[in-house]
């Protein structure tokens, strides 16, 4: 029996694709049908769609992307060690300042990304003052460089100087690592921009007393296993971005026993892990590194469409894809954040989009797994009716699910997680990002928090390098 | 005068919704242009030609929402502005509180209806033929309602659809019924032994009305798409469907109903005919009688003689009447009495295609020499369609008609302002009007257009004169809109409303064709 024939015997159930009239008719008649809400593909722009239809069916484009997702998921981070970024960070020198973000130039950058830096040189001791500072820099004696290119990341401004204590992450599975400072807590902080003498001294602080004590701490353990920190902390409704409170509350509890094996003092184990438990993002800076160890794992898969990284310097937003170059980026200017402003501030103060922390949602997490967050949906403005839907939405531009990071509220579904630039084009379809706002002037700090999403454009240029690269091979 | 550009950045609506509100705010009081659109170029050269087009509306893309409006007061603007608002936003907040969740992907959509078995596609053409290709893929069989498909792709999903065993319906598919389910614009004919297959929408219908009418009813009615028996396509769904309803037991005769092929397709349809079991009624339009009788089918010039021959087919012990009683001739001589002798032409305001041209097929027949803007024959190409000239019938769905405007079958008040300059013209003696009912068509049609015939017919009286109005309406009694109280609605203003479109148009050609004696 043809399949015309089947037709005839079955009941029959349709997608109505397009106006809502003819749903509304079928439904008086009983005919089952799902209504969908059409739009154009890829904003309707035609060479996107070609670029979107020579490969949305390629099977080695979707065996690349299976293999990528695989690496994200079986990666297994954990925190092995703190040193400084000069003695771990692969060609970091005594004048190269990391930031967040894709690359840019001093005079590109934003007002907490500048401040930043100059409180930097001043902490690392290359300058006196601010003018000091940018007589160096304008003077070319530093050198630039995206954290994402030096297998670390750094929240808001990112900056990293030789002489910051880094964490250092191993990803087990695949032998890689991956960097990111030691978070500094709330107010005026360096991430920000702020550069005061209090900001200064407590980066020194964290250089000469906190790094060497938790250096002491980890070399007695095996390791503390991040993915499973992160792993439970889902379930506690942190979605390891903006909330943290689990997960840093979870690793103070992996790491209390070690520090007690140590021979700090009373007093400096006191300073050492009250530094822990008061600063409820110190998870943050783990979570953060982390996700890069698993992403850079699954960078440069030939024919990949999988995002390993999304990460804004505050005037640009910047993607790469798994298949294409590891300095190619696709940027467009960065979104201002929607969301809400602590008391005082208003939309007018906010800094566009800042910092690496995306690294979170490009691996499945914060944002992305805000529907079993509830307690940050508050936070960024929103119900959390919107947060699950959010969470929902996801699916529909990531290639798999990861069960490793379930998501209660959705009954313990694998969180959505693959970014894949062609259904991003094929479904206008956002990634949703949870973030904090900087204040556009350096080191004010923070000013609200909300939900911001990509610039679309990175998503398109990255689909049209893509059919560039491998147009010749589409199957 | 005041207006007002508002545009809402990735707000997509579909061009159905768009087109029927924008509409609906043109008749509100006080509203001299409105355009609420996606911001396309052709609807952005909309809102150039009414001076509305800003600097903002010419940077927005086609997932932009244009809302312009040019109102006489700043009241009738707010109130206008608030009123789009309403219509736009309701079906959100319906959309969240209510159980019908709504997808935004085909992934999505078969997530929810796994075992789902038919897309229908009414999505803007451009777009169109990848959609169902990406349905052809998931293994769905298809329904493009869209039109402005390119031949070529026509062609790539039709074999694409023919390798998988699947129907391709379309592009420009408006009916269609499977399973008893009527799709797009269909009405509720009872179920029986006749299979169709039609390249054309209207006249899937009509021959479903009459053969209801008969008392019989249909099993399958397949659409093709009215371009299916061009050369360039070669009548590959048509001939798909005969071979599916050969092979379907609930289909006892078979009718195949469209405007003539070109002459290679039709003799590739007629080889197929020649293999089926059942009986075939052939309905092609004016077509070649003797090729077809030829084939071993039966030939059918008209559609109601589609139905009548398919019925007769079915079941020969039928008496089918063709002669026009006694009333009609004495309605039709009551009728020329009230006509004065400038009153010598039929003018005819379709919102049915394939009626359209059955009439002219009819009133040809009568000897009539006809003008339409559904003419092959050049002799009866209309100049302008604007302007009526002797016996005019003009389809008022043809795309010279709709451009940017909704169907007339969906928005059949866009037939008022022509209805009321044909009944003032002094040369007119007959307007013939249809009204479609059933899925798909407006809610009341009628309804839409008595108020400009009343007033019309009222102003007419007072001047001594009249026309003769007759109608035909295209339903079944089941059809959802009622189909009674759309009669009786008509027949109270004294419109006749004929059993059929040929009724319709012998009954104008009786009241023409003697006057002119």
């Amino acid at each position: 029996m043809s399949n015309i024939q089947n037709l005839f015997t079955q009941p029959l159930k349709v997608i109505n694709i397009g106006t809502s009239t003819f749903k509304k008719d079928l439904d008086l008649q009983q005919t089952e049908a799902v209504q969908y809400d059409w739009r154009p593909p890829a904003g309707g722009n035609i060479q996107l769609i070609e670029a979107l239809d020579m490969f949305i069916d390629s099977d080695l484009v979707q065996a690349a992307n299976e293999e990528a997702i695989k690496r994200i998921k079986d990666a297994h981070p954990f925190l092995i060690d703190i040193d400084q970024a000069k003695h771990v960070i692969p060609g970091m020198h005594e004048k190269k300042i990391l930031h967040s973000g894709p690359p840019i130039t001093w005079d590109k950058m934003c007002g907490p990304v500048r401040g930043a830096i100059i409180g930097a040189l001043m902490y690392e001791g290359l300058a006196k003052d601010e003018s000091e500072a940018i007589a160096l820099i304008e003077g070319g004696e530093i050198e630039f460089g995206p954290a994402n290119e030096h297998q670390a990341v750094g929240p808001m401004a990112g900056i990293i100087s030789p002489s910051m204590p880094v964490h250092v992450i191993e990803n087990r599975t695949h032998g890689n690592r991956a960097y990111c400072t030691v978070n500094e807590g709330l107010g005026k902080v360096l991430r920000f921009g702020a550069n005061s003498k209090e900001v200064l001294d407590r980066l020194k602080w964290i250089e000469t007393t906190f790094a060497p004590a938790l250096k002491k701490a980890l070399a007695l353990s095996d390791g503390i296993d991040l993915k499973s920190i992160t792993s439970q902390a889902l379930h506690m409704g942190d979605e390891c971005h903006n909330r943290n409170k689990a997960s840093t509350s979870l690793f103070y509890r992996e790491i209390i026993d070690y520090f007690l094996q140590t021979d700090l003092t009373q007093g400096e184990l006191r300073d050492v892990v009250g530094f822990i438990k008061n600063n409820e993002h110190y998870f943050l800076n783990l979570s953060m590194p982390a996700s890069k160890s698993a992403l850079d794992a699954a960078h440069g898969i030939p024919y990949s469409t999988v995002v390993t990284t999304m990460a804004r310097n505050g005037v640009e937003f910047g993607i790469r894809v798994s298949g294409l170059g590891e300095k190619e980026w696709f940027t467009a200017p960065a979104n201002f954040v929607k969301g809400l402003f602590f008391p005082g501030y208003t939309e007018d103060d906010a800094a566009p989009d800042l910092g690496d922390s995306t690294i979170t949602e490009t691996m499945g997490i914060g944002g992305f797994a805000m529907g079993g967050s509830p307690a940050i949906v508050q936070f960024v403005g929103g119900d959390v009716e919107d947060a699950i839907s959010y969470s929902e939405q996801m699916y529909e531009i990531t290639v798999g699910e990861n069960t490793n990071y379930s998501i209660p509220t959705l009954n313990f579904r694998g969180g959505a997680f693959g970014i894949d630039i062609r259904k991003v084009i094929e479904t206008n379809i956002l990634p949703v990002i949870n973030t904090g706002m900087a204040h556009k002037e350096a080191g004010v700090g923070q000013v609200g928090a909300g939900i911001v999403h990509p610039p679309k454009a990175c998503f398109e240029q990255a689909l049209l390098r893509f059919k560039e690269t491998y147009e010749e091979g589409a199957s | 005068m005041v207006s007002k550009v508002i545009i809402e950045k990735n707000a997509y609506h579909d061009s159905v919704t768009l087109m029927s509100l924008s509409g609906k705010v043109l008749s509100k009081e006080g509203v001299n242009e409105a355009v609420v659109s996606m911001a396309t170029a052709m609807n952005k050269e909309l809102l150039d030609n009414i001076g509305l087009l800003t600097e903002e509306a010419k940077t927005a893309t086609e997932n932009d929402l244009i809302i312009a409006v040019k109102a006489e007061t700043e009241a009738a603007l707010t109130d206008t502005m608030q009123f789009i608002d309403d219509a736009l936003n309701k079906k959100k907040t319906s959309k969240k509180t209510g159980q019908e969740k709504t997808t935004e992907t085909l992934p999505q959509a078969l997530d929810q209806l796994p075992d789902a078995n038919l897309a229908i596609i009414s999505v803007p053409g451009e777009y169109a033929a990848r959609e169902a290709r990406l349905a052809l893929n998931k293994g769905l069989h298809v329904m493009m309602f869209s039109d402005n498909v390119t031949i070529e792709d026509e062609r790539a999903l039709k074999e694409l659809g023919r390798d998988k065993g699947l129907l391709v319906m379309g592009p420009d598919c408006g009916t269609a019924m499977l399973n008893q389910t009527g799709l797009c614009f269909a009405n509720n004919v009872r179920q029986g032994g006749i299979g169709l297959v039609a390249a054309s929408g209207t006249g899937l219908q009509e021959v479903a009305v009459q053969i209801d009418r008969l008392g019989y009813g249909v099993s399958q009615a397949i659409g093709t798409g009215g371009r299916d028996l061009h050369k360039d396509i070669g009548g590959i769904m048509m001939l798909e469907g005969l071979r599916a309803l050969n092979e379907d037991d609930e289909t006892r005769v078979i009718a195949l109903i469209s405007k003539p092929p070109a002459k290679d397709v039709q003799d590739k349809i007629l080889a197929e005919v020649k293999n089926i079991t059942k009986p075939v009624i052939v309905g092609f339009l004016d077509g070649d009688k003797e090729a077809v009788e030829a084939s071993g089918a039966t030939f059918a010039s008209t559609l109601i003689e589609t139905a009548r021959q398919a019925v007769l087919a079915l079941d020969p012990s039928v008496t089918i009447e063709r002669e026009m009683g006694e009333t009609l001739t004495l309605f039709a001589e009551n009728e020329q009495a009230k006509l004065h002798g400038s009153q010598q032409y039929i003018r005819g305001l379709f919102c049915g295609g394939t009626l359209t041209s059955e009439a002219l097929s009819i009133l040809r027949s009568e000897g009539l020499a006809v003008k339409s803007n559904v003419a092959k024959r050049p002799e009866e190409k209309l100049d302008d369609i604007h302007a009526s000239t002797g016996h005019t019938l003009l389809d008022m769905g043809d795309d010279d008609f709709t451009k940017g405007k909704p169907h007339p079958m969906i928005e059949p008040s866009l037939r008022n302002e022509r209805i009321r300059e044909e009944l003032l013209n002094q040369e007119t003696a007959v307007l013939l009007l249809d009204f479609e009912l059933g899925y798909g068509a407006h809610d009341d049609p009628v309804g839409e257009s008595i108020g400009v015939l009343r007033e019309t017919l009222e102003e007419l009286n007072q001047q001594g004169r009249h026309v003769t109005v007759i109608s035909y309406m295209c339903a079944t009694k089941n059809d959802k809109q009622g189909y009674d109280n759309q009669v009786d609605r008509l027949s109270a203003l004294g419109v006749y409303v004929a059993s059929s479109n040929e009724e319709m148009s012998q009954l104008a050609a009786m009241i023409t064709k003697k006057e002119v004696k």
